[in-house]
């Protein structure tokens, strides 16, 4: 291997073992169709009780008041906007590989791509629902959030980067949501034809809209697919960037800086790929997927976090720098008092997380064995929660006024919310991954060895 | 199924190469109406058969130029004429802060838009019925074989003669596929009645369920809007004291804030004695007692204190502050007066503060010196 000269002009094979498009077919459609194992129901039992838990602890929330949890002043926006901002991130990842890579024509996200436009969907509702049933409080109010006309004849502050993020992030469903369906569509085509009993076909037959394979619907269908990339990829770096805003665009210190928008986007797809490399460890086992989901794909994702994870590490440094450099003495203290004061275990926990352990990613025996990276993601997942934790509870407990201190610590009610996003994001993963097709068949097929014409 | 119209003759290949070279000859051959299908798009299949760009392009043009334009100017409107409201001192119209809603929406309209226009224009969606469904060439061309069907609506189209052409070009499984009855309406479906009767229950269902939602919904147990709390209000009863009121007067000998209780009621010579008026005069307490003054007193006493009142005889006239009475009582004695009301005057305690009452008092100093001025005040 080492002796042999590298051919560059030929692109890498996408899978291990040749592959052809039946196998594709046959691969793909067995965890649809076989009864789900007992491994399955377990995990579901467990993601199911994490969810319950979590919806006990909002439904006591709506009854009680917010105050049941730990939110009080001078730390009002504690776990719920930490969760909404960690999973925010987390469906960043998703849209990358789905969009920026697709405009980046890497061939190889075509087997990775409909799964992480799933978790893209799934935790983009995990976090809108942090913002609007935990952080409200008073979830019957939610409507004011959107500008409709009302007896009150007042409309939503446009200035407010709050009201940005209910664009932004509603926007950023939407249109997850239109991109992931299109893409489903052929593979929707292929399971009606696929199904073997009546109740099925009707359901594929409904949700594949009359496809029926044909050149003249690729051609406009290529197209769309196209220029949705286009638009996804300036938006999810919007998304991130304006949920930045509603730290930046505040005075408070530690919060008010102008790298928070690129620091947001490469942590938010840091910890993205982190999620969505663990999962895939998970489902490529589970269903026998290792020749298509190769060892080749998570080391590209490891790559890929190995850069984030750096570029994060800079900015942790360069708030320091800033810090020191700006004169300001509450920006000063700000960043002392997060590295020493009573959140330090936070805080170190973040920087080994997610600049340290990392690092471990420049090795290729460590970026292509499984069981480390697994371990690697799962901290660097801890490590960006943390991070988003350190960044609003210790600016908002210590902030200008000694005498306005205060300290959060979370109650039995805020891991609840905690795990409320949780259990929904991983029952979402398991109902996916057995009602839908986990890797995009289509696009699998059209990047195979031999699927394009040779020198035409 | 031979009564039905023939839709067309279908043949199928193996090999991506197969196809592209397929199309290619179908193309020269002159055929328009026809079509290949295959499980994925096939690179440089446009081109074989002869497609221009799709222009679906310029849906998402439009559809984003529209978004853009329904965004920028619904923000103005709102922040310029409906409702403008000063935020953070900046002007009504801040555009800067309008770029990101304004770009989101952009996106949205875009992409959500161009997408419902290519299900329904190109897809012709809702139409899901097609010849070539549930066929065995479906289920072939489905999977892993690409497929080439010319339709017997094309102006060359002779069975005989196609299907010895598709041969020649290499095609297997040669079929004709007929149409199904009820697929012999192929073609647009958006307006068809049982379409708009769907769109029509989902629009019912969605409109009454949001109606009982913000309407009933929200004012039942527990979405109380906060009016039930664990707290008293004035007047209502409560079980905790023994007299069952709830609102509970102040304990005996309590002082409120600010509100010394008056020394000397009853005794006008001791006030006269001991209370001494603790402002100086200065411009701003002598401004203070003239307002004071003209709102409170002048009514009666009339604007320079002659006892000539503005009331033109509803209410008996005061004497005059400038006999040499009033002059010569200490200031104190004046205080009490307006404190605790003499003859037909009340008192004056709600009205006017202690420190409103000196102020006064100042103020009527000045208007008997104005008008009792010595020799030496003219100088």
């Amino acid at each position: 291997m080492t002796n042999e000269a590298i051919d560059y002009t030929q692109e890498p094979q996408i899978t291990t073992i040749p592959v052809t498009s039946a196998d594709i077919d046959v691969t793909i459609e067995a965890p649809l169709n076989r009864f789900p194992s007992r491994r399955w129901w377990i995990a579901l039992g467990v993601t199911l009780s994490v969810l319950a838990f979590g919806l006990f602890a909002v439904t006591m929330i709506q009854l009680k008041g917010l105050g049941v949890a730990g939110f009080n002043q001078p730390v009002a926006w504690a776990f719920d906007v930490t969760n909404f901002v960690f999973w925010v991130g987390i469906g960043h990842a998703g849209t990358l590989i789905s969009a920026i890579l697709f405009l980046m024509r890497q061939r190889w996200r075509n087997a990775i791509a409909r799964f992480a436009e799933a978790m893209t969907i799934f935790a983009v509702m995990c976090a809108g629902m942090f913002v609007t049933v935990t952080h409200l409080g008073r979830v019957w109010l939610m409507g004011y959030l959107f500008p409709y006309p009302n007896q009150h004849g007042l409309w939503i502050n446009f200035n407010s980067p709050l009201v940005w993020d209910v664009f932004a992030v509603s926007t950023y469903f939407t249109v997850s949501f239109a991109f992931w369906y299109l893409g489903l569509i052929p593979d929707f085509g292929t399971l009606r034809d696929r199904a073997k009993y009546r109740y099925k076909k009707i359901i594929y037959s409904l949700l594949s809209l009359g496809w029926r394979f044909s050149n003249r619907h690729w051609t406009h269908y290529e197209r769309l697919y196209l220029i949705l990339a286009g638009f996804a990829t300036p938006l999810v770096l919007s998304v991130h960037t304006i949920v930045s805003f509603d730290f930046a665009i505040s005075i408070l210190p530690g919060w008010h800086s102008t790298i928070f928008p690129p620091y947001f986007v490469a942590g938010a797809v840091f910890s993205g790929f982190a999620m969505v490399q663990n999962v895939l460890v998970l489902v490529r086992k589970m269903f026998k997927f290792e020749h298509i989901i190769t060892i080749k794909h998570l080391e590209n994702m490891n790559k890929v976090m190995l850069l984030t994870g750096s570029m994060v590490g800079y900015a942790y440094a360069m708030e320091f720098f800033m810090a020191w450099y700006s004169g300001s003495q509450f920006e000063r203290f700000v960043f002392l008092n997060r590295a020493l004061g009573p959140y330090a275990w936070a805080y170190w926990t973040m920087v080994s997380c997610n600049v340290i352990f990392v690092q471990g990613f420049w090795f290729k025996k460590i970026r292509t064995s499984v069981p480390v990276m697994f371990v690697i993601g799962i901290l660097v997942n801890v490590g960006m929660w943390i991070e988003r934790y350190v960044i609003i509870v210790t600016s908002l407990s210590r902030d200008f006024l000694p005498s306005s201190w205060g300290h959060f610590s979370p109650t039995l009610y805020d891991y609840g919310i905690l795990s409320l996003g949780f259990g929904l994001f991983f029952t979402c993963v398991l109902l996916f991954v057995r009602f839908l097709p986990s890797v995009a068949m289509a696009e699998l097929k059209s990047v195979v060895d031999g699927a394009q014409v040779k020198n035409h | 199924m031979m009564q039905n119209p023939l839709y067309s003759i279908t043949a199928l290949f193996d090999l991506p190469d197969e196809i592209i070279h397929a199309a290619d000859k179908t193309s020269k051959a002159g055929y328009t109406r026809y079509d290949v299908h295959s499980p994925y798009p096939v690179h440089g299949m446009d081109h074989a058969m002869r497609l221009n760009t799709s222009k679906i392009g310029y849906f998402a043009f439009a559809f984003g130029l529209l978004g853009a334009l329904c965004a920028v100017t619904f923000i103005s409107w709102v922040t310029i004429s409906d409702y403008p409201l000063v935020i953070g001192g900046k002007p009504f119209w801040s555009w800067p802060a309008f770029v990101p809603v304004s770009f989101e929406v952009t996106v949205l309209f875009a992409s959500v838009l161009s997408t419902l226009a290519m299900i329904v224009l190109y897809f012709k969606f809702p139409n899901n019925a097609h010849p070539l469904h549930d066929t065995h060439y479906m289920k072939q061309v489905s999977s892993d074989k690409f497929g080439l069907s010319i339709q017997a609506e094309d102006p060359k189209f002779d069975e005989k003669l196609i299907k010895e052409f598709l041969k020649t070009i290499g095609g297997k499984e040669i079929t004709s596929i007929y149409f199904e009855p009820e697929e012999l309406s192929h073609g647009q479906k958006l307006f068809d009645l049982k379409f708009i009767g769907v769109l029509l229950v989902v629009a019912l269902t969605v409109s009454a369920s949001t109606y009982f939602t913000l309407n009933k919904l929200m004012y039942m147990q527990p979405f109380n809007w906060m009016m039930v709390q664990n707290k008293l209000k004035a007047q209502q009863a409560s079980g905790l004291f023994r007299d069952g009121i709830g609102m509970r007067p102040p304990v005996e000998g309590t002082v409120a804030r600010g509100f010394i209780p008056y020394a000397f009621k009853g005794k006008p010579e001791d006030a006269g004695t001991y209370l001494v008026d603790p402002l100086l005069p200065t411009k701003e307490v002598l401004d203070r007692g003239k307002s004071k003054y003209l709102t409170f007193c002048s009514p009666c006493h009339g604007n320079f204190a002659r006892g000539d009142s503005r009331l033109q005889g509803q209410f008996p006239n005061p004497p005059t502050l400038h006999s040499d009475k009033v002059r010569s009582w200490p200031d104190g004695r004046i205080y009490h007066v307006i404190t605790e009301g003499q003859n037909a005057m009340p008192s004056y305690t709600p009205q006017i503060s202690p420190e409103n009452r000196w102020a006064i008092i100042n103020y009527i100093r000045v208007l008997q010196r104005a008008q009792n001025a010595k020799e030496s005040d003219l100088k």
